[in-house]
């Protein structure tokens, strides 16, 4: 992929921290654990992402997601556990956080997008400032990928000239222009007027078949059942169920799952993109 | 827009009614504002003491007298703006930057920015004038300079840099903390995400209060006066010594408001720019 991958995996030679096998997971989480003062928001958290994987975390607001995935890039300091990433142990207080936030991609519920860059720019940025790709380069890739997602003939307007599908297009695009080895998507529909949530989970769909691996924390029940290798329930910031997608979400063994996936199905409109959610 | 539309008669009709209510509006602000004026030109030109007072501060003769010396300041009061104002502007914005580091390393340089932001936001101009302007030479330092109007412009810069300091940070913590999140996550360092998201978003938000505090320096540059240097204010004050005619104030002061109501309208019109960018890029306008 990139030379921050190289440099990334030559890097990753922690005796003893890779674990065998015949696919060595790309994101391996050990009892991980984030106190805010006296306040244990999650609470020995443990999974792997395989290669090519997508893991899916479900959960009511509060219950630890986000705080799961800001630990994940390394924005939240973990206060116990640990993060391997290609079998590196990233939560090492002497690993240089910049050069693992190179490595995984993250795209945020709110987009988070550069106002003051054109589309070109936001997708550009990265790339020729951390990974020095030439700037010339940079942008035929940048346009390669805007033409990918259908935004070819906005590279020179500002990000608030965009639909809301388009800017959380654009923000995937701006994480996947960096190569990265890993994708972190936080809520990115959650901010989307209904008709538009389709054409993101699309997006995301594509590259879960690319083979790029994925975290997710997602609404989206019915995405979540295309999508996901593994769901994670999360509720008071501990995993309190998991398994395959069509365990979990149709056939819940914790009653807190079921009221939780009650109260998500309320609304009726979820679950649009990928087909209508077969009640249970 | 392609397609034609015809308005409709009730459309053209209300369009007859706006316009005969601005015509209106015109007429009775243009004959308000005549009124108050001539009324105010008589109320002052009839009060006993009037001939007195022109003779004094609005002399005609007293003024060309003053003009050459006072030009010849003028452009030394232009001289300490330009200069000042960038040399506020850079070190304020270093000072402002120093304050964002994060990192125990940095403390030093954490309270010490704070500390000199505290100290000469805090001390009123004249004193750092008198202190700077007349300290500094007392030191008998070799090196040091001795040129009151330098030592007056450095003051200036170290009073204002510490209000343009004060206007930078402001700026820095408007732009949100999502922001940062987001170019770390692409792997920026903190020097290229403030270099590259943080900086050009806070500029572009702090250009107006940036230009008010331009005004007021191009204002306080009179202020050097009082360590000899002969700028336009002290020359009015020399030439009104001469015979006790205050015109050449008048004159000073109207040299002055030359150069800052330009200024002011400038900020304006930057200030209504960007407030009018923002209501677009927040997707909703203003009433009408």
């Amino acid at each position: 992929m990139t030379a921050a991958d190289a440099v990334g995996s030559s890097g990753a030679a922690a005796p003893g921290a890779a674990s065998p096998g015949p696919a060595a997971p790309v994101l391996s989480v050990r009892g991980l654990v984030k106190l805010y003062g006296d306040a244990v928001v999650l609470r020995d958290i443990s999974f792997d992402v395989g290669p090519g994987q997508a893991v899916v975390l479900v959960g009511g607001s509060g219950s630890g997601k986000s705080t799961l995935l800001r630990c994940l890039n390394l924005l939240e300091t973990v206060d116990d556990g640990e993060v391997l990433l290609a079998g590196e142990e990233i939560t090492d207080p002497r690993v240089n956080a910049d050069r693992i936030r190179r490595r995984i991609g993250v795209v945020f519920q709110a987009y988070n997008l550069f106002p003051h860059l054109t589309v070109l720019q936001n997708v550009t940025l990265a790339p020729v400032l951390v990974h020095r790709v030439p700037r010339a380069a940079a942008r035929d890739r940048a346009r390669e990928l805007l033409t990918r997602i259908g935004l070819a003939d906005k590279v020179d307007v500002y990000p608030d000239r965009l639909s809301g599908g388009q800017q959380q297009r654009l923000a995937i695009v701006r994480a996947l222009a960096t190569g990265p080895s890993l994708l972190l998507l936080d809520e990115i529909t959650s901010a989307l007027d209904p008709e538009l949530v389709g054409e993101v989970l699309d997006l995301v769909g594509e590259l879960k078949r690319d083979g790029l691996p994925m975290v997710l924390a997602t609404h989206e029940m019915a995405f979540a059942r295309d999508i996901a290798d593994e769901v994670l329930v999360l509720d008071g910031g501990a995993i309190i169920e998991r398994g395959a997608p069509r365990r979990v979400l149709d056939d819940p063994r914790e009653e807190r799952t079921r009221r939780f996936l009650a109260r998500i199905r309320e609304p009726g409109p979820q679950g649009r993109a990928a087909g209508p959610a077969p009640r249970p | 827009m392609t397609i034609a539309w015809e308005p409709s008669e009730r459309e053209r009709a209300r369009r007859r009614l706006r316009r005969r209510a601005r015509l209106r509006s015109g007429v009775i602000a243009a004959v308000s504002t005549a009124v108050v004026a001539v009324a105010a030109g008589v109320g002052i030109t009839q009060t006993s003491g009037w001939p007195r007072v022109r003779q004094r501060f609005f002399s005609w003769a007293e003024i060309t007298a003053a003009w050459p010396a006072a030009r010849t300041g003028m452009i030394v009061n232009l001289e300490l703006f330009v200069v000042c104002g960038a040399a506020a502007g850079a070190l304020g914005l270093l000072v402002a930057l120093l304050r964002t580091l994060a990192g125990p390393v940095f403390l030093p340089l954490r309270l010490l920015a704070a500390a000199y932001t505290d100290l000469f936001r805090g001390l009123p101009v004249i004193l750092v004038l008198y202190l700077v302007g007349f300290g500094v030479p007392a030191l008998r330092l070799r090196g040091l300079p001795t040129d009151p109007l330098v030592l007056g412009g450095a003051a200036l810069v170290l009073t204002y840099s510490a209000y343009v300091a004060e206007v930078f940070r402001a700026g820095i913590e408007s732009v949100h903390p999502s922001q940062i999140a987001a170019a770390r996550s692409l792997g920026l360092t903190h020097a290229q995400t403030m270099r590259r998201v943080v900086l050009p978003q806070a500029v572009r938000r702090v250009t107006p209060p940036l230009l008010n505090d331009a005004i007021s320096l191009q204002k306080d540059s009179s202020l050097v006066s009082v360590l000899g240097v002969v700028d336009a204010v002290r020359a009015a004050q020399i030439a009104t010594s001469a015979n006790f005619n205050y015109s050449p104030y008048v004159l000073a002061g109207l040299m002055f408001l030359a150069i800052t109501v330009p200024l002011t309208r400038v900020t304006d019109h930057l200030a209504a720019r960007s407030a009018r960018r923002r209501g677009a890029g927040a997707g909703g306008g203003g009433v009408r």
